[in-house]
């Protein structure tokens, strides 16, 4: 089967944001890159589905051109193909994502079986694009997936809903968009790097679009930075966290 | 009219529903409009009445055999429907699982865009909204345009309040336009939680443990603490990733939200990603061995030391405390 996963680039933040001064983007100048958690359990679905079906996978991206990076991450996983859609600026909102994603695949003319996403990207949040997708390429979508089967043609996935699990059963082609705890992805091995770093990237470029939904600026959060009590330092710390516990009315009868 | 499309579980609006229809109204009395709900399924009927106290005119009720069971591409076509019929000038629903996918369905149907997870509307053309980003570490500041405004709220950012009664109140039911093709995803089937323990989300206190605990075996006292303590454990990504515990005791942006009386962190450093999951949490007691860890500025209570030492010891103080 032919599985295409979709993945975004994004900074990983650590223990405090930093904007920069024009407040349109968070200040990346000392930060490492990656994808959600939940787009790199998507890579290694796909990886295992083809490993256990046969086929190929693809991974894209849309993108600044150093994106490349993450591809060559997800081929390093096993992604067998990598597609990056170079796209800069500001207006890249779900809809146009989502548009500009389902024209490269159409111009590629890939029948694919399956495409994952991400259920939401970790940066922008917006829930979307694979629904989007579907819509444009008329396939049925399940978002939130944590456990995926596929058999007799059908996708059979799993998720949470109020008061428990969901399942629901979808013909092939589909869109599936998963959740981080779906399975736990692999370490790359030295040799799926070094096959990465020589693998081709297929490049498209694209103009960026008039957005619905336009960035003004990013703030922070009001800081509430608080006044921490140091309570001792090692065991000597204990008892005073004994008072707390029993202060605040956990501590047991 | 600002539609509200308003979820509920078992016949009980739910929260972020109520949080959602708050906002709305707010929004409606700005624009001088009135606020009309939306409900789906047969299902729905028990919670129509209690509407009218958030400030609801109308209360649309679509019906349908087929809508019994949960299809995403189905609700959102029911809210097309209405859009159709009612031309609101906004629709709106909760920032939930559910909220959010319908609300993408209805954006791809339509060809408008969508604002997730907002925080703040202000009307006008375009609408001014605030929303949530990076699961909640960060805001955006951002103009929603199209010719209907669709934007989800997200849950918790504001406290649900009813409002004066709106004067008339009426309920109409209708027969959304529904092809077979809207319920080509559609739930199956539904299985329960396993019940037993105190979940994550729900338990009063939580001991997380990070990569500082060492091992999946360091995870042992994390247990008996959480144990004596009548709370859970939880832990980081890290611990996750590294295959300690399972997915589902992860705490944060692509895990489980907490909201205890107390979270014990240790060996945790921090990260926002992982804060956003806890920021609930009404007290924070840290355990860690740097004092420069970033979580200490999210912390009300830290002792600076080795987890492996500091958490037995806090065992027996305990244990003693309790006169075991
Ligand atoms: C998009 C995205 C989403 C993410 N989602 C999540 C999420 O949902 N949940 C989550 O947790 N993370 C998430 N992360 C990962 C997150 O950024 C951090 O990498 C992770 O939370 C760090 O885990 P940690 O604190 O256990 O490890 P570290 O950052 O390595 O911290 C370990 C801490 O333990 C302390 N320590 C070490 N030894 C000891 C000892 N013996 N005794 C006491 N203290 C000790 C250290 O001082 C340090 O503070 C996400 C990341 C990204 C990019």
């Amino acid at each position: 089967m032919d599985v295409l996963v979709c993945v975004k680039r994004v900074p990983v933040t650590g223990g405090r944001i930093s904007l920069t001064d024009d407040e349109q983007d968070i200040d990346t100048r000392y930060l490492g890159f990656t994808v959600s958690p939940h787009e790199e359990c998507a890579v290694e679905e796909a990886v295992r589905l083809v490993e256990a079906h046969g086929g190929s996978s693809t991974v894209l991206t849309l993108g600044p051109a150093v994106a490349e990076e993450q591809l060559r991450d997800a081929m390093s996983m096993g992604a067998n193909r990598a597609v990056l859609i170079e796209a800069e600026g500001p207006g890249w909102d779900g809809g146009a994502t989502a548009a500009a994603i389902a024209r490269a695949i159409g111009d590629a003319g890939v029948e694919y079986d399956l495409l994952l996403f991400g259920n939401e990207s970790a940066d922008a949040g917006g829930y979307q694009v694979g629904i989007r997708v579907a819509h444009l390429l008329d396939l049925p979508c399940v978002t939130g997936v944590k456990h995926l089967e596929i058999r007799d043609g059908k996708a059979v996935a799993r998720r949470e809903g109020p008061g428990g699990f969901e399942i629901y059963e979808v013909p092939l082609p589909a869109v599936i968009t998963v959740k981080e705890g779906i399975n736990l992805p692999r370490y790359p091995s030295i040799p799926g790097r070094l096959r990465a770093k020589k693998a081709p990237v297929e490049r498209l470029h694209l103009d960026a679009p008039q957005p619905g939904l336009e960035k003004i600026r990013l703030r922070l959060p009001q800081g509430r930075d608080k006044q921490v009590e140091i309570l001792g330092d090692g065991a000597a710390g204990v008892e005073r966290a004994v008072e707390v516990l029993r202060q605040i009315g956990v501590m047991p009868p | 009219m600002i539609v509200g499309l308003v979820e509920h579980d078992g016949g009980v609006v739910s929260e972020p529903s109520l949080q959602m229809l708050t906002l709305g109204r707010r929004l409606a009395e700005r624009l001088g409009e009135p606020l009309a709900a939306l409900v789906i399924g047969s299902e729905a009927r028990p919670v129509v009445d209690g509407l009218a106290a958030y400030g609801v005119e109308t209360v649309h009720h679509a019906v349908d055999d087929r809508l019994d069971r949960y299809a995403p591409d189905a609700w959102a076509a029911c809210v097309v429907d209405l859009m159709g019929t009612a031309g609101p000038t906004a629709v709106l629903a909760a920032g939930t699982d559910r909220g959010n996918e319908v609300m993408a369905h209805v954006g791809a149907r339509t060809g408008l865009p969508v604002g997730a997870n907002c925080t703040e509307v202000q009307p006008g053309d375009p609408f001014l909204v605030t929303r949530l980003r990076w699961g909640g570490s960060l805001l955006e500041d951002a103009r929603l345009h199209g010719e209907v405004k669709l934007l989800t709220v997200a849950p918790h950012s504001i406290q649900a309040e009813e409002g004066p009664a709106a004067g008339g109140w009426s309920v109409e039911e209708f027969s959304p336009a529904l092809q077979d093709t809207d319920f080509r995803v559609q739930v199956a089937r539904q299985e329960g939680r396993p019940a037993g323990k105190v979940s994550l989300p729900e338990a009063r206190v939580v001991v997380g443990g990070g990569r500082g605990v060492g091992s999946p075996e360091g995870f042992g006292p994390l247990e008996e603490l959480a144990e004596l303590l009548g709370g859970v454990v939880g832990c980081s990504r890290v611990v996750t990733s590294l295959g300690w515990r399972p997915h589902t005791d992860q705490v944060g942006q692509t895990g489980v939200r907490i909201a205890p009386d107390i979270y014990i962190a240790c060996g945790i450093s921090g990260a926002i990603q992982h804060m956003v999951g806890a920021k609930g949490a009404k007290r924070i007691l840290v355990i860690n061995t740097d004092r420069q860890a970033p979580i200490l500025t999210h912390a009300d209570y830290a002792i600076i030391g080795d987890v492996q030492q500091v958490v037995p010891a806090l065992v027996s103080a305990i244990r003693e405390g309790k006169g075991l």
